[in-house]
């Protein structure tokens, strides 16, 4: 889906976005002509190579005019002529910070939600941390049913009690320990535990920008001490 | 407990193993057994030919259904919005305490279950405690203890 | 008994109309939820039985209904043809009703309903106050109906507007009439019921369902239930002129599971349709192919959602999805599927049979026709409540409600079930209406209305109803799921004397979360009880942080309890009763309340016949 989607299908339309008149292909969800024309915003339960699911709402995105706007999940939107896109309004970003800071409460030993709230500059997480070890995202799910094609793991429960497992709780037939889910899961990597380590909010990194993902690697996380933001040798034991 | 592959097939075939009946097919399961038994779910998983994974999420999804055996007497406390103000809460807190058990459990002797409702549609009675489908109006805390002696 | 054309229908209706004494005495005993559970089927049984001891069986009718409406005043029973309103009735009375009704057509004063401001008796349904101010053009008929016969329904005149319909009426008129009528979705959404038809019929694609959502997951809400047991070859009426309309020739009826009469009464008219030829090929001769079939729900509010109901018909969990497509083009089964509440099908036959004018007639300029209301909570008059869209809260609460009990003083009315907002006494003369209930931060909703008194605490409520959807969420999507369990967090706080003042700031944050960001209508209107309390009573809010203290005196981590010596006569009752054993003293001397003990059950103050326990 992620090459092929590059390429355009047919008829272009339309659509406004951040104010820019730009075509793109209806076949593309609104994410995609997103990032087609290389503007940034985070995602979580999103995977080019897995059906979009729409549940971490980290993509929304402010659409309409006027009093007629309101914020919807960009992989799960369709395109349509004339669609008028903000990527980064002050409530679209009030939004992903506000969303972002449920997660770390959720699950504040994840690196990749840590990495997430150093670069949407979050300050401060104002819930109790329940020290969970997964969001729900689903990728885990839709990897082991559409890529691997075992369907052995899959959502159990409702609300706050809603989990992930295989059949029964029990060890699955299915499951053919491939690994697949553990690859794609985007907390599994725990955060580092640097200076700073039982603040809900990684302060770990002496110099918080830039942290070290993307730049630096996963690499240099396991080295201790982290040397992905020393300023200077000095800063070196 | 052990399930009747034959009583199962019955239920299912009534629904022609469609997909689409899987909670109604695991509601009258439900009522033959008194909860979920986890053969019968694999059984229906072969029968209607869907993943067993989807099968336990529906089974664990919906509120109706357990996946333990329930009590032989079912307690539901109607936590409707009119019996809320009527002060349904502490008519359930003498419930819990009296038997010991919160609520979504059953007593260790199997004799009682002990469940929350939304709404049974009896609020001019409320607050309302159905057992064993027998109506209960105007309950308070002070009533429980009779309500509980009656059987 | 099969009809197999317009005229064979109309021709059945002439014979029952024929074959009916409209003089014969009817007893109509009232079947619905609230008298259920009053024992009216004993009440029922015990007419049956002196009718059959007094060798009337053949002479007098008894008819078990629908709901009429009055819960409060249950058992009730109407005496055809006279129209007699007996309530409160128990075994007891019915020798005597008998005797003096049925054999000397005399009144029973003594179960008659008092108009106590008028200061007399009152003989008939309509004269009943409460009735008056009603326009019952769905929930009437339930009492001239026995719901598990279709001839009944025939012959107060069901399936003429079918008639009308397939005896020559193209689909496209049909769509115009129901969008003309300006009816809009009893289910809560309020969308206009004739352009969701059009669209769907717009909609590419050769199979399309037509779907009934009896879901009715509002706490407090009992329209639907009342509508599908006491009236249900309406609902199939309204479906079937749909299915044509809109081109479907399958249907499905979802009922929740904790509705079994519902499931039975709506079931036994299927077949009954069936059998008359009403449902399945060629209806009356028309072409029309169309058939239902009857899902349950598992005991789950979300699937009250049109997309997570369809999820569950295809055996999935109820979870939604976002509707960014709608479901009128890709439904069930990825197919163009028309979704309606039991209500909005049930006013299809009315519409057709009295047209697109008269219908836009009742209501206001945005709001047509009537509605019906679950009017409970601190109200004298507990029941089903339809009037016609327009008329005031207040009018709906004191003139046909009665006011509030005990004399206590109104606070609030919550309308539009969780998704809906608390209303304050200041608006009550609001005119019941989609957009005016949602200007000010609350909704129409299925119709549930609860009224609440100086006794009710805004911000218990508030979180009740966070509680609520908290476990009812599919948990699917983060703002939801989390948003919700945080809320619950801070409420909790509050209402145990633990909050702050910039809790009321993390509340706000959280519910712009909620309502912008979540994947459903569950989570996009769950915080409309919180901002509506918070915007109304916040004096509330502030007296639980600032003061520790509830004011209507229900947060229990508020309260204390003591024990007034100088009422106290020691009789012990308290003692007895209390669970923690936080009581002490001795016979006949004044006893000692524990505060260190105490888990202010409320027991003791409820016993205490001297008024010697103090709750502050």
């Amino acid at each position: 889906m992620s090459q092929d989607s590059q390429t355009p299908r047919g008829e272009m339309v339309s659509i406004m976005l951040n104010g820019a008149e730009v075509q793109a292909d209806p076949y593309w969800t609104l994410l995609e002509a997103i990032q087609f024309y290389g503007i940034d915003i985070p995602t979580l339960c999103h995977d080019e190579g897995l059906t979009p699911y729409g549940v971490c709402r980290l993509c929304v995105v402010e659409i309409g005019s006027g009093d007629r706007t309101k914020l919807v999940a960009s992989c799960m939107h369709p395109i349509w002529e004339g669609l008028e896109v903000r990527t980064h309004s002050n409530r679209v970003i009030k939004t992903r910070k506000t969303i972002l800071e449920l997660l770390i409460a959720r699950c504040p030993s994840s690196k990749k939600l840590q990495d997430m709230a150093a670069l949407l500059e979050l300050k401060e997480v104002r819930f109790e941390p329940l020290n969970d070890d997964c969001i729900l995202c689903g990728l885990c799910v839709r990897m082991c049913e559409e890529q691997m094609g075992a369907r052995a793991i899959g959502f159990a429960g409702r609300g706050p009690e809603r989990y992930i497992t295989t059949p029964f709780d029990m060890n699955s037939e299915e499951c053919r320990k491939c690994g697949a889910c553990m690859y794609i899961c985007p907390v599994c990597e725990l955060r580092c535990q640097g200076p700073q380590a039982e603040t809900v909010l990684c302060s770990g990194c002496i110099n918080t920008e830039p942290v070290c993902a993307p730049d630096y690697g996963d690499a240099m996380c396991f080295m201790v001490p982290c040397l992905s933001c020393v300023k200077g040798p000095e800063d070196v034991k | 407990m052990t399930t009747n592959e034959s009583k199962l097939d019955s239920i299912i075939d009534e629904y022609n193993a469609e997909p689409g009946s899987l909670i109604s097919i695991l509601q009258d399961i439900q009522a033959e057994y008194n909860y979920l038994p986890e053969e019968s779910l694999e059984h229906v998983a072969k029968r209607l030919d869907i993943p067993r994974v989807q099968v336990f999420g529906v089974a664990t999804f919906f509120k109706t259904f357990s996946l333990k055996p329930k009590g032989k007497q079912q307690i539901h406390v109607c936590m409707g919005t009119a019996c809320h103000v009527r002060g349904s809460k502490k008519v359930l807190e003498e419930l819990e305490r009296k038997l010991e058990i919160k609520a979504g459990d059953t007593t260790q002797d199997g004799e009682y279950t002990l469940e929350t409702v939304n709404c049974v549609g009896a609020c001019a009675l409320g607050p309302v405690v159905v057992e064993n489908e027998e109506y209960h109006g105007q309950m308070t805390p002070i009533k429980v203890e009779s309500l509980l002696n009656s059987k | 008994m099969k009809v197999i054309s317009v005229n064979k229908l109309e021709a059945l209706r002439t014979e029952i109309l024929a074959g009916k004494d409209l003089d014969k005495p009817c007893i109509a005993v009232c079947g619905g939820p609230g008298c259920l559970a009053n024992q009216c089927l004993e009440v029922r049984d015990a007419f049956v039985n002196e009718i059959a001891a007094k060798g009337l069986t053949d002479k007098v009718d008894i008819r078990t209904t629908g709901c009429h409406g009055f819960c409060e005043r249950g058992p009730i029973a109407l005496i055809y043809p006279q129209e007699i309103f007996y309530q409160k009735l128990t075994v007891e009375d019915v020798p005597e009703i008998v005797e003096q009704t049925i054999v000397n057509n005399k009144t029973v004063d003594r179960l008659l309903y008092t108009d106590d401001e008028a200061g007399q008796l009152v003989e008939t349904e309509g004269e009943v106050p409460f009735y008056k101010k009603q326009m019952r053009l769905i929930l009437g008929s339930n009492s001239k109906i026995d719901p598990h016969n279709i001839e009944d329904y025939i012959a107060i005149g069901g399936y003429s507007a079918l008639v009308k319909v397939l005896g020559g009426m193209q689909p496209l008129e049909v769509v115009d009439e129901i969008k003309n009528s300006g009816i809009r979705g009893r289910g809560g959404g309020g969308f206009p019921t004739g352009r969701k038809w059009e669209s769907t019929r717009n909609a590419q694609g050769d199979i399309k369902y037509v779907i009934c959502n009896a879901d009715e997951g509002d706490p407090g809400a009992f329209m639907d239930r009342s509508i599908l047991e006491g009236n249900p070859h309406s609902v199939l009426e309204g479906m079937i002129i749909g299915a044509y309309a809109i081109g479907s020739n399958e249907g499905y009826v979802y009922v929740r599971n904790e509705y079994p009469l519902a499931l039975k009464n709506i079931n036994l008219a299927i077949k009954q349709a069936r059998e008359a030829g009403l449902l399945g090929d060629n209806i009356l001769g028309s072409g029309l192919n169309f058939d239902l079939k009857v899902n349950r729900g598992g005991g789950a509010f979300v699937c009250g959602e049109s997309t997570a109901l369809m999820a569950s018909l295809e055996g999935k969990p109820g979870e939604p999805r976002a509707k960014y497509i709608h479901t009128s083009d890709k439904g069930l089964w990825d197919r163009p599927s028309n979704l309606n509440n039991v209500e909005t099908w049930a006013n299809i036959p009315l519409i057709i049979n009295n047209g697109a004018d008269w219908y836009s007639a009742i209501g206001t300029e945005s709001s047509k026709g009537t509605k019906v209301f679950s009017l409970v909570g601190k109200i004298n008059n507990t029941g089903l409540v339809e009037v016609p869209m327009g008329m005031t809260l207040r009018e709906i609460i004191f003139d046909i409600g009665g006011g509030i009990p005990g004399g206590k003083a109104f606070k609030a009315v919550q309308t539009g079930g969780p998704s809906g907002g608390c209303i304050p006494e200041s608006l009550i003369d609001l005119p019941v209406d989609y957009d005016r209930l949602t200007e000010v931060g609350s909704m129409m909703g299925s119709g549930g209305m609860i009224v609440m008194d100086e006794d009710t605490c805004m911000v218990d409520v508030a979180l009740y109803f966070i509680n609520f959807l908290m476990e009812e969420s599919c948990g699917k999507c983060v703002p939801c799921r989390e948003g919700l369990l945080r809320m619950g967090e801070i409420l909790t706080d509050i209402t145990e004397g633990r909050g702050q003042m910039e809790d009321l700031d993390l509340i706000q944050d959280l519910s712009e979360v909620l309502k912008d960001a979540s994947l459903c209508g569950l989570g996009q209107t769950a915080p409309n009880p919180v901002m509506s309390t918070l915007k109304y009573f916040r004096d509330e809010y502030e007296a639980h942080i600032k003061d520790h203290k509830c004011p209507a005196g229900v947060c229990t981590e508020l309260i204390t309890y003591s024990i007034d010596a100088g009422n106290c006569t020691g009789c012990g009752l308290c003692l007895k009763k209390c669970p923690a054993e936080a009581i002490t003293g001795e016979t006949k001397q004044p006893h000692v309340l524990d505060a260190g003990k105490c888990i202010k059950c409320g027991i003791c103050y409820d016993v205490c016949k001297f008024d010697a326990v103090i709750k502050e």
